[in-house]
């Protein structure tokens, strides 16, 4: 059995645990509550080795090495627009990791069971739990990971008896599920994973890439439940505690990125399968828009008083916003006051912008938040909108039954002059025509975002 | 019916400690999240201590690497973020 001192030892870095996560939701202490857990999980990991007798100890901490080294390296390496895939592997191998806890967890389980001793069935729920749930995680994460990094195309993809496969296969594991409770088996577990690596695909090939975030989420609470699962199999308080807290907080965080982006869960997941929103009509109008060269836009910024900027997925996409920093570190010493109004969902994840223009070394006092800007675009000269589409679509406040009817926007359009630095005429990710774009008081510069910034910044310094 | 009082319990504990993040921090705190479930790793230290054949040993094995990069990785990306919000809001960033 666990010793006390073992106990209180894994108590205390559950504690950790729950104080970093109240710590990372202030901007102060965020840090501090970072490096509070990573303390709690090294706490718990050298506990580990002095509270249970353990075989193969040279082998256990070389792998704990090489897991070091590829974690650190690949956390130091990447870049800050593609952090987002990041996590989303990193929650992939977490999942990846209980799953195959639990098949060896269901070993002993299996012996029990042919001895003819009484094995308790919620053990066995528990397993198949972890071994379902996780490997779902472990393969839609790598989906998602696959469509951040652009490896597979970020449109949805879908294919004629999708829905049907995917209502089937979940059929299959709930009965694989209850088949391992009633009449525990390996092969059954091994089955059990490779249905839910089916599942995990299905689950997120047909999630647009906006939505990608919002999934990640998710499965990282899934990640979560199963480690708690997983923990209560092995009758480790620690593991329980810890993947509850992520479980819980992360469902809840998913919802809360959902309401931001006005959309719900069930839409996002199987809105594609519906033929709803997430697949973005695409349509492309033909309705005549006012669009201009990088020196007319100039003009119109380096004599104006006031300019907000609303940078979007775009400008991550294209890279642009060590350009844009530079613009309006141009635009600032010309006596222009410029701010950046961040939406909420702004970027690839919920805060991704803040992250990105951080990167870029924009002051953090330039970046003002909705509600916090909303009321100083109709005091503004000129509205920057850099590859953002949705989040000032006046839609959202004028046609019920839009898909993005509800979340609130940025009011760009109450700006005196907008421009928008665009690739296309294409929609935004909600698939619908942005009113706005045909305004008379808008401008549109298309290319993509980090050539026309170039092109932009010459242009204003020439001037 | 401990263990369940302890799931319980920590459900409302988990929504609880993150009911007032803004917007700005849900990168981060997913990120932070996330490699909080590395600790998945003491379970993997767990069933590869106890392995009892060489198949298991090595998918022991490969479940403590995975749940290494896991937590070590979270943490460290996690940390990197943060330390952009923590730069800017003193006298210009420290590089």
């Amino acid at each position: 059995m666990i010793s006390i001192w073992a106990q209180l030892a894994y108590l205390l870095a559950a504690v950790c645990f729950i104080v970093a996560l109240k710590g990372l939701s202030s901007p102060k202490s965020a840090r501090n509550g970072n490096l509070l857990g990573a303390a709690g999980a090294l706490l718990a990991t050298i506990v580990v080795f002095f509270a249970q007798d353990l075989d193969h100890l040279p082998l256990i901490l070389g792998a704990i090495a090489l897991g070091t080294v590829l974690g650190v390296v690949g956390a130091q390496r990447v870049q800050m627009t593609q952090m987002p895939q990041l996590v989303a592997l990193f929650n992939g191998v977490g999942g990846g990791a209980a799953a195959l806890v639990a098949l060896l967890e269901l070993i002993p389980l299996v012996d029990a069971d042919q001895a003819g001793l009484d094995v308790p069935t919620f053990h066995l729920v528990a397993t198949a739990f972890t071994v379902l749930v996780g490997s779902v995680s472990f393969a839609g994460s790598l989906v998602t990971f696959a469509k951040l990094q652009e490896l597979i195309t970020t449109r949805p993809v879908i294919f004629p008896g999708l829905p049907v496969l995917f209502g089937g296969s979940f059929l299959a594991a709930l009965v694989l599920g209850v088949f391992l409770v009633v009449n525990p088996a390996l092969w059954l577990g091994v089955v059990l994973c490779l249905v839910g690596l089916a599942l995990g695909l299905m689950l997120v090939l047909p999630v647009g890439g906006a939505d990608v975030p919002i999934v990640i989420s998710l499965l990282n609470a899934f990640t979560g439940l199963s480690v708690a699962a997983g923990g209560y199999v092995l009758g480790n308080t620690l593991l329980l505690v810890a993947g509850t807290l992520v479980g819980a907080s992360g469902t809840f965080l998913t919802l809360l990125m959902a309401a931001a982006m006005g959309r719900s869960v069930g839409n996002i997941l199987f809105g594609a399968l519906k033929g709803g929103s997430t697949l973005g009509g695409g349509e492309i109008s033909d309705r005549p828009v006012k669009s201009a060269g990088p020196e007319d836009v100039a003009i119109l910024l380096a004599y104006a008083q006031r300019v907000i900027i609303v940078p979007g997925y775009g400008l991550a996409v294209a890279q642009a916003q060590h350009g844009l920093r530079e613009l309006v570190d141009v635009l600032t010493e010309r006596g222009i006051r410029v701010d950046y109004a961040i939406h909420p969902v702004a970027g690839r994840m919920p805060g991704h912008m803040n992250v990105l223009l951080a990167e870029a070394q924009v002051p953090y006092e330039q970046l003002k938040e909705m509600d916090e800007i909303n009321g100083d675009f109709k005091n503004t000269d000129v509205a920057l909108v850099v590859g953002a589409n949705d989040v000032v679509n006046p839609a959202a406040k004028t046609t019920p039954g839009a898909p993005i009817y509800g979340m609130p926007i940025l009011n760009a359009g109450e700006a005196h002059q907008v421009v928008f630095m665009k690739r296309s005429m294409r929609p935004g990710f909600a698939g619908i025509e942005n009113e706005l774009l045909f305004d008379p008081k808008t401008t549109l510069l298309f290319g993509d975002a980090r050539e026309s910034m170039t092109k932009l910044l010459s242009a204003v310094k020439a001037l | 019916m401990v263990w369940l009082t302890i799931f319980v319990l920590s459900i409302f504990v988990g929504v609880e400690v993150i009911s007032k993040v803004s917007s700005t921090l849900h990168t981060p705190l997913m990120s932070g999240a996330n490699a909080i479930h590395g600790v998945i790793l003491i379970g993997a230290i767990i069933v590869t201590g106890t392995a009892d054949t060489t198949g298991q040993l090595i998918v022991g094995l490969a479940a403590v690497v995975l749940a290494t990069v896991n937590m070590v990785g979270g943490f460290v990306v996690t940390d990197r973020m943060l330390q952009m919000f923590s730069g800017r809001k003193k006298q210009g960033p420290p590089e």
